[in-house]
């Protein structure tokens, strides 16, 4: 029973990347009605970006805060250059494009700062946390911004004007344009906060995996699937999710046998697919009524 | 948490394609398999084995087609099939000994009931919810295969060694050139079928569902039922190309059978036009052929040069290959008057 | 007098067939007119051209602006409103909301407050479910909700499509009068599209009988209803 509640509890440590990461899905869902599948990467080129100025002197919040503030700017402008273009085109050519955009920044990531291994710090320090063995300090840090940017974003849609905007044009662009919203910008403005919350998650992640360009690639995943879980509509879904998948992992890995490393992924992939068919639209989704 | 339920309106997620559209004209195909059947006498060995990986690799492009293009279901696990085929065709060929032609149809049928059995349980997923489910199996598939428990018959880490076969009846050619014939016979044989396939009631019934699955199951279409008959017979069609990749390269090994080789087929389905057969062999050339290109561009850039290759792409031809075709026959029609 | 809105030469497309085939008409500064005609004449594609959601070619211009060439959103900041068909209702958003969304696009925060007010005034039935999910309301209240939230604009010109559309006709009496109330005293053009032309008559000061895209009889209201001719060949009452 204690080596249950222990890897539960590892398993919430660990969930809180994945719950970060399921936190920047949703919101890229929410503008655009599908998953971005380079936001992993931009997510970690970002966190490159934020190595790359400390490594030029700049202090730890001061790389933070400019890494954040240029992957707001860069998922705008990637969106104006890249996917406007294709707002016409069918769901999948869109696709075709997000898997494009994953192979020009894994590709230039890999260029500029080569494969070796990286140590990206953290603000947080990584002695155990409240003594307990099983959470560091960083892992309770990462709880803790995961449940702030949380708040903030909940106050963001709930309460001011643009959040109201860009919950009408995901939700009925056709009579969000009829009362003068420009649904073509909240569309962009929804891919710079998905880029910059995506940094986030990335600068809190690095300690973990270590940086290196394909650092995103499992975490990502894992961050589609909490997203899904969760109920794509709903941020604290997400971030349940995230934890939930946290949790799945670790018990797969302990209590399944045979299951090594490579195999947890797939694994706490189908436990997830058992519950979306059970409940379609997620833990916390809106139940979605289909008609004719 | 409300009780108000959102209701949708569901766009499909693959467009329309018009039947009359599906097929390239008689004239055309016919051409088309003159040219198939000639280029051998004039290439080299290598040159022949890159056209058989492209006949392959059409084959399976048009399996995924079948399944997303026609019956509007989202697959990035058409890998899993692939590898499922491919290891058939070998364990049978090392250790039952069944000759190499025979081997087709078992592992046809093999991948059929497997991609049936998994169209059941993804019934209920669509859209992101039936990509993950097939990424899932996608990710699992090369792991299943290292599997210790399954070594004596899979080889383990390092798989199993395939011969190519000679041709038949000592007829003068060499290996690569009557794989390259035979692969051909094949392909031809399954476009026709697929062809047939989407023409008959089946392939509207599979048209129906993709464009209102509602709407479909209202008119009697039993959805259930041709779903997983989608599922079955992409992973089929997509199991034989399989059997023939693992005769052509000789070898079968869980790491040549990733993600990498789903989303490529992905790649090639939408490049070539979803939902156009005929597309498929572009397609096919297109993931081929372009990263060689790109890795000659540039070596260290490889993937990025590869990306922007497919931006300027699908920028240029959203629907595919297709879109091509369809210019084509607006200028021709307008040459005649 | 020009008119407030001028249509000349209004051509729209759905893909490769043409809707309107040359549209002519003009609505007066403070009017409040109706478009009718049979299912499938094109009076919902007027609406949408004058908002540019359809392709279009010809001339469109709202106080001496052209319009076509602007996008939705930039028409309707000119002062257009359009409630269209089906209401376009946030269902998943509250009353107040959907409210608050009408009038996104001003910057008086205090008048947007007591417009909301006004509205209430005007509805009170949305003051009672404010905080409601609009989804949850009545047909009727949905639509009381969308002219609501289309005044939230404070529009100069309201375009109203088939507003009577599955609903009781005592609500669609009472909705009428409200409609006649808010051009009379809040001085904002209207154009309604109907196809219970009876009743949109008796609302409206001008008429418009639009048929297979073409207008082919315009004048005063109360002139076409009294015209039994008119009234069976294209009203079929």
């Amino acid at each position: 029973m204690e080596l249950l509640t222990n890897q539960i509890l590892a398993g919430i440590a660990t969930g809180a990347i994945y719950a970060c990461m399921a936190l920047a899905v949703v919101m890229i869902y929410q503008a655009i009605d599908h998953l971005n599948f380079a936001q992993g990467e931009m997510a970690m080129f970002s966190t490159f970006v934020a190595w790359q100025l400390m490594q030029w002197g700049l202090s730890y919040w001061a790389a933070f805060v400019a890494a954040v503030a240029l992957s707001f700017v860069g998922g705008i402008v990637i969106e104006r250059l890249l996917f406007k273009p294709l707002a016409k085109a069918p769901i999948l050519t869109n696709v075709a494009g997000f898997i494009a955009l994953f192979a020009i920044i894994n590709s230039s990531a890999g260029l500029i700062w080569d494969f070796t291994i990286k140590q990206f710090p953290t603000p947080f320090g990584s002695s155990p946390f409240l003594g307990s063995q099983l959470i560091s300090t960083h892992q309770a840090g990462m709880i803790g911004v995961t449940l702030v940017l949380l708040i903030l974003l909940f106050f963001f849609f709930r309460f001011t004007r643009i959040g109201l905007a860009m919950r009408a044009a995901a939700a009925l662009p056709e009579s969000a344009r009829l009362v003068g919203i420009n649904t073509s910008w909240m569309i962009a403005l929804g891919w710079g906060m998905a880029a910059a919350i995506g940094s986030i998650a990335g600068m809190l992640i690095a300690p973990v995996v270590f940086l290196e360009p394909n650092m995103m690639g499992g975490v990502l995943i894992y961050g589609f699937a909490a997203a899904v879980l969760g109920g794509l509509t709903s941020p604290f879904g997400a971030v349940i999710g995230g934890f939930l998948v946290g949790i799945f992992e670790n018990l797969a890995g302990t209590y399944i046998p045979g299951v090594g490393n490579e195999l947890k992924l797939p694994i706490a992939l189908a436990l997830i697919i058992v519950v979306l068919v059970v409940k379609p639209a997620g833990l916390f989704g809106r139940a979605i009524v289909k008609r004719v | 948490m409300s009780a108000v339920q959102e209701v949708v309106t569901e766009a499909p997620v693959v467009d329309a394609v018009p039947k009359r559209a599906m097929t390239l004209g008689f004239g055309t195909s016919l051409a088309v398999l003159a040219l198939l059947l000639v280029v051998p006498i004039f290439a080299k060995n290598f040159i022949i084995f890159q056209l058989t990986m492209l006949l392959i690799y059409a084959l399976a492009v048009m399996a995924l087609n079948i399944l997303t293009g026609s019956s509007g279901q989202f697959s990035l696990g058409q890998s899993a099939f692939y590898a499922v085929g491919a290891y058939s065709s070998a364990i049978l060929m090392e250790h039952a000994n069944i000759n190499y032609a025979l081997t087709l149809p078992i592992s046809g049928v093999i991948c059929f009931a497997f991609g049936y059995l998994f169209g059941k349980p993804a019934l209920r997923l669509s859209g992101v919810y039936l990509a993950l489910a097939t990424f899932a199996l996608a990710t699992a598939m090369p792991q299943l295969l290292k599997l210790n428990v399954f070594e004596p018959w899979t080889g383990g880490v390092q798989g199993l060694v395939v011969d190519k076969p000679d041709a038949p009846f000592g007829l003068p050619m060499s290996q690569d050139t009557w794989l390259y014939y035979f692969t051909l016979l094949v392909s031809v044989a399954i476009y026709i079928f697929s062809v047939n396939l989407l023409k008959s009631r089946s392939g509207r019934a599979f048209m129906a569902i993709r464009d209102n699955e509602i709407a479909a199951s209202a008119m009697g279409i039993d959805v259930a039922l041709y779903k997983t008959l989608a599922f079955g017979v992409s992973a089929g069609i997509t199991g034989v190309a399989g059997a023939l990749g693992a005769i052509a390269v000789q070898f079968v090994a869980p790491d040549s059978y990733t993600i990498t080789l789903a989303i490529s087929l992905f790649l090639g389905m939408v490049v070539g036009g979803v939902g156009w057969l005929p597309g498929s062999i572009v397609g096919s050339a297109f993931i081929i052929f372009v990263p060689n290109i790109a890795e000659g561009i540039s070596k260290g850039l490889s993937g990025a040069v590869f990306g922007v290759l497919l931006f300027l792409v699908i920028f240029l031809m959203p629907h595919g290959a297709r879109q091509m075709a369809m210019l084509g026959q607006q200028l021709i029609g307008k040459l005649r008057r | 007098m020009t008119a407030m809105l001028n249509v000349k030469d209004l051509r729209a497309y759905y893909g490769q067939v043409q809707a309107l085939h040359g549209l002519e008409f003009g609505l007066n500064e403070g009017s409040l007119t109706t478009l009718l005609g049979a299912n499938g004449a094109g009076k919902t594609t007027t609406l949408r051209a004058i908002c540019s959601m359809v392709r279009s070619t010809g001339t469109i211009e709202f106080e001496g602006a052209p319009l076509l060439g602007r996008s939705t959103e930039n028409i309707v900041r000119l002062g257009i409103a359009h409630v269209p068909q089906g209401r376009g209702t946030f269902t998943t958003m509250t009353v107040e909301e959907n409210l608050q969304l009408g009038a996104i696009t001003r910057k008086d925060s205090a008048g947007i407050v007591s417009d909301i007010e006004r509205m209430y005034d005007h509805f009170p039935v949305l003051k009672q479910r404010h905080t409601q999910q609009a989804g949850t309301l009545s047909g009727g209240e949905q639509q009381m909700l969308a002219v609501a939230r289309a005044l939230m604009l404070r529009p100069r010109l309201m375009l109203l499509d088939e507003p009577s559309f599955g609903l009781a006709p005592l609500i669609v009496r009472d909705l009428f009068r409200i409609l006649g109330k808010i051009n009379r005293e809040d001085k904002v053009t209207i154009l309604v599209v109907e196809q219970n032309a009876q009743l949109a008559l008796e609302l409206a000061d001008q008429a418009y009988v639009i048929e297979t895209g073409r207008i082919v009889m315009s004048g005063n209201a109360a002139d076409i209803a009294n015209n039994e001719d008119v009234r069976k060949s294209y009203l079929g009452y």
